[in-house]
C-alpha cells in the first residue's frame, strides 16, 4: 500500500488534450446551431499542447505513472512535428469537409482524440501503453473514414480498415503476450533489461517478435501488408485520406522505435532482417504498381508504401555484425525520412484538396492535366512536390532516400542500395508523368480554383518547405540526430 | 490425481468440446448458446487460478450481457445460411492446408518445452481474508490509472463513433419531440397578449 502520486508534470500535454476534448463535448452541447468553434477549439487544443510540449521538454528522460510513460527529447521533437501536422491538416480540410457537409464538431471531436492516440503511442514506455494509443488512433481513424456514411465507397474502406485492423491488433497483442511470456514484463525498459541479462528463451521470444513485427508492418502499411491502403486511401474522403496518409506515420514510426530499439534491441538480428524483406518487398511493389494507376489518390497510396519501405531500410542498418556503432546514425536517417514524407504526403494531398470543389473531386491524373495554365503557381509547388517524391536533387526527398542510403551503404550492404536506387528510378517514372500532364498537356477542366487564403498561404508554405528543407536539410537531420542521442 | 486437478480437466473437457461446437454447430442460435457454455466453464477455470472477480465478470458481463445482445441480433437479423455454406467446399482444401500448417508450426513452438509448468507456477495460496476485487481496484486506481482513464477515453471514441455514424435526424415531416425546446419554452413563445381598443356600439 505504499503508492506514491505520480509526477503528472512531464504528462502535461495529453492531460490538456484530454481535458480540451471533454470542453468541445460540453461546448457542442451548448453551442446550439454556430458552426465553426469545432475548428478554432481544435486549433486551440493543438497550440496549447505544443507550449506545453515545449516547455516541459528539459532534455532528460523522465518516467512516470510507474513507468508507464516516458518523456524524452525524441518524443517531444515527435509530438510537435504531430501537432504541426494535424493542424495543417486542419486548415486544408476546412472548405472540403463545409462543402460536403462533414464538418460537423464530432469530425474535430475524432481528430483530437486521434492526437491524443498519438502522443499516447509516442511517449509509450509500456505493451500496454503503446497498444491503447494505438487504438484509441485507430478507432478515431476507422470512423473519420466512414463519416461520409451515405458514400458507399466511404463505407467499404472503412469495414476494410476496421477488419483488418482489428486483425493487425490481434497480431499485435498476441506478440505482445509471447514478450510477456518470455521476459516477465511488459514495460519496454524491463523487457531490455530482461534481454541484456539474456537468461530467457529466445525462441518464444523470436515467434512473438514475429506477430510484432506483423502488427507494426500493418500499421505502417508496407509489403505484404500493404492491402489496406490503396483501397482505403482511394475510398476514404480526401480529407481524411490526407489525415490517413500524414500524421499517423509519425507514431508508427515512434511505436517502431519504441518497441525495436528501446525494447527488443537485443533481437536487432533478428527483426533488422524481417524488416529488410519488408523493405525491398515494399520499394518494389510500390513503384511499380504505381505505374499503373489512374487515380491520383491510388497512385500517392502506392508511392506512400513505397516511400515506407525506404523508411524501415534506416531501420535495418542499425546494427552490423554485433556492432552498434551505426544504430544513431540509421534511426536518424529513418527518421528524417518518416518526417520529411509526412511533409511531403501533406503537400501532395493538399493539392488534391485544393483542386477539388463542390461535387467534384480532383482525384483523377487528368485532373491535373494542363494546370500550369489555369494556376501557374501551383502547378509549380505540385512538381516541387512530385520532384521530391522522386528524389531529384536539391529537394528534401532527395536527401531523405541519400542519408538512408548512405546508412545502408555504411552498413555495407551495397546491392540493397543499388536495389533501391533501381527502384526508385522506376518510381520517377509516374511522378514526372503529373509533371509532364500539368506542363504539357491542355486542360480539360477550366473551373476557377476556389480556395480560402489561408489554405493557399499554408499550401504554398507548405511546398517551399520541401524546398527549402531540401535546400538546408542539415537543420532538420542534425535536430533529429540529436533527438535520438538525448533519448535513447 | 487430486481433486483440484480433476476438476480443470473437467471443465477443460467441456471447454474445449463446447468451443468446437461453437464453430461446427450448424444453427447460429446453438452456436450462440454453446458460446455461452465456453465462457462458463471458462469462468469455473479462473476460479481454480484464484481470480474470483475476473471469473463472475465473465458470467456477468460476457454471458448476462454480451451474448444476449449477440442472442438477439442473431433472431433479428435473418441470415441467410445457404449463402454463407456456399463455397465451403471450394476453400476447404486451402483453409484446412493452411490452418494445419500453422497449428503444426505454433505447437513446435510454443510445445510443452518452452512452456512447461515450471515456467509458470501456479499462485501462492492467499490468505482467507485476501480480497481478489480490492487488490484489483487499488491497482487499477494507483499504479494503472493512466491506461484505466486511456480506456476510458477508448470507450468514449466507441461512443462518438456509433452515434455520428448512425444517428440520423429526419427532417420531411415527422412529429418528433424535442424535450429541450419544451423545457425552455417561455410564456411569451406559446402566448400574445394583443391589445386591441375596445369596441363601442
Amino acid at each position: 500500500m505504499n503508492f506514491v502520486m505520480p509526477d503528472f508534470y512531464p504528462a502535461a500535454a495529453e492531460i490538456f488534450v484530454a481535458g480540451m476534448s471533454l470542453l468541445l463535448l460540453v461546448i457542442e452541447l451548448f453551442a446550439g446551431k454556430k458552426k465553426g468553434f469545432g475548428f478554432v477549439v481544435t486549433l486551440i487544443a493543438l497550440a496549447g499542447a505544443a507550449v506545453i510540449t515545449y516547455t516541459t521538454a528539459d532534455g532528460q528522460v523522465s518516467v512516470t505513472f510507474s513507468n508507464l510513460y516516458i518523456s524524452d527529447l525524441f518524443g517531444s521533437f515527435l509530438k510537435l512535428l504531430v501537432y504541426v501536422a494535424v493542424a495543417v491538416m486542419l486548415v486544408y480540410s476546412r472548405d472540403y469537409l463545409r462543402v460536403r457537409g462533414l464538418d460537423k464538431t464530432e469530425y474535430y471531436l475524432l481528430v483530437i482524440y486521434a492526437t491524443l492516440g498519438m502522443m499516447v503511442m509516442i511517449s509509450a514506455n509500456h505493451f500496454l501503453t503503446i497498444y491503447l494509443g494505438l487504438e484509441l488512433l485507430s478507432l478515431s481513424l476507422y470512423t473519420l473514414v466512414a463519416l461520409d456514411r451515405d458514400s458507399s465507397r466511404a463505407t467499404e474502406a472503412a469495414m476494410k480498415y476496421f477488419v483488418l485492423g482489428a486483425l493487425a491488433s490481434g497480431l499485435l497483442l498476441y506478440g505482445m503476450s509471447m514478450v510477456y511470456g518470455a521476459t516477465g514484463s511488459l514495460e519496454i525498459s524491463a523487457v531490455a533489461q530482461a534481454l541484456a541479462h539474456g537468461v530467457v528463451n529466445k525462441t518464444v521470444l523470436v515467434f512473438g517478435l514475429v506477430f510484432l513485427v506483423s502488427g507494426l508492418a500493418f500499421k505502417l502499411g508496407v509489403v505484404p501488408f500493404h492491402m489496406w491502403v490503396p483501397d482505403v486511401y482511394h475510398g476514404a474522403p480526401t480529407a481524411m485520406t490526407l489525415f490517413v496518409a500524414s500524421a499517423p506515420k509519425l507514431a508508427a514510426f515512434a511505436m517502431a522505435i519504441r518497441l525495436l530499439v528501446n525494447g527488443l534491441f537485443e533481437l536487432a538480428g533478428d527483426w533488422q532482417q524481417m524488416l529488410m524483406i519488408m523493405a525491398v518487398l515494399s520499394i518494389a511493389l510500390g513503384n511499380l504498381a504505381a505505374i499503373a494507376q489512374t487515380n491520383i489518390k491510388r497512385m500517392l497510396a502506392y508511392s506512400g508504401i513505397s516511400h515506407m519501405g525506404f523508411m524501415l531500410l534506416g531501420l535495418t542498418t542499425g546494427v552490423v555484425a554485433g556492432d552498434r556503432q551505426f544504430a544513431l546514425n540509421a534511426y536518424s536517417s529513418a527518421m528524417f525520412y518518416a518526417v520529411s514524407y509526412v511533409v511531403m504526403s501533406l503537400a501532395s494531398f493538399g493539392m488534391v484538396l485544393l483542386l477539388s470543389r463542390a461535387g467534384f473531386e480532383a482525384e483523377k491524373l487528368e485532373d491535373f492535366k494542363g494546370l500550369n495554365q489555369r494556376s501557374p503557381w501551383f502547378a509549380a509547388l505540385m512538381m516541387m512536390v512530385m520532384l521530391s517524391m522522386a528524389g531529384v536533387p536539391f529537394f528534401v526527398g532527395f536527401f531523405a532516400k541519400f542519408s538512408v542510403l548512405q546508412a545502408v551503404v555504411a552498413a555495407g550492404y551495397v546491392w540493397l542500395a543499388v536495389l533501391a536506387v533501381f527502384f526508385s528510378l522506376i518510381g520517377a517514372f509516374y511522378y514526372l508523368r503529373v509533371v509532364k500532364l500539368m506542363y504539357f498537356d491542355k486542360p480539360t477542366d477550366h473551373a476557377p480554383i476556389t480556395a480560402s487564403l489561408d489554405m493557399r498561404v499554408l499550401l504554398s508554405a507548405n511546398g517551399l518547405a520541401v524546398a527549402a528543407l531540401g535546400l538546408a536539410p542539415q537543420a532538420l537531420m542534425s535536430l533529429c540526430a540529436f533527438t535520438l542521442l538525448r533519448s535513447l | 490425481m487430486d481433486f483440484t486437478a480433476f476438476v480443470f480437466y473437467f471443465l477443460s473437457a467441456i471447454l474445449v468440446f463446447a468451443g468446437l461446437r461453437v464453430i461446427t454447430a450448424r444453427n447460429p442460435v446453438h452456436a450462440a448458446m454453446f458460446l455461452v457454455l465456453t465462457f462458463f466453464t471458462a469462468a469455473g477455470i479462473w476460479v481454480l487460478l484464484q481470480a474470483e472477480f475476473l471469473a463472475i465478470t465473465l458470467v456477468l458481463v460476457y454471458v448476462g450481457a454480451v451474448m444476449v445482445l449477440f442472442l438477439f441480433v442473431v433472431m433479428m437479423l435473418d441470415i441467410n445460411l445457404e449463402r454463407i455454406r456456399q463455397g465451403f467446399w471450394s476453400y476447404l482444401p486451402l483453409g484446412a492446408m493452411v490452418g494445419l500448417l500453422m497449428a503444426v508450426e505454433m505447437s513446435v513452438v510454443l510445445g510443452g518445452r518452452y512452456f512447461g509448468l515450471e515456467g509458470a507456477p501456479g499462485p501462492a495460496a492467499a490468505p482467507a481474508n485476501y480480497s481478489n476485487t480490492k487488490e484489483l481496484g487499488r491497482l487499477l486506481y494507483t499504479e494503472y490509472v493512466y491506461p484505466f482513464e486511456l480506456a476510458s477515453l477508448i470507450l468514449l471514441v466507441g461512443l462518438i463513433a456509433a452515434i455520428v455514424l448512425t444517428l440520423r435526424k429526419r427532417e420531411d415531416g415527422t412529429k418528433r419531440v424535442d424535450p429541450a425546446a419544451q423545457v425552455r419554452v417561455k410564456a411569451a413563445d406559446r402566448m400574445r397578449v394583443v391589445a386591441m381598443p375596445a369596441e363601442k356600439e
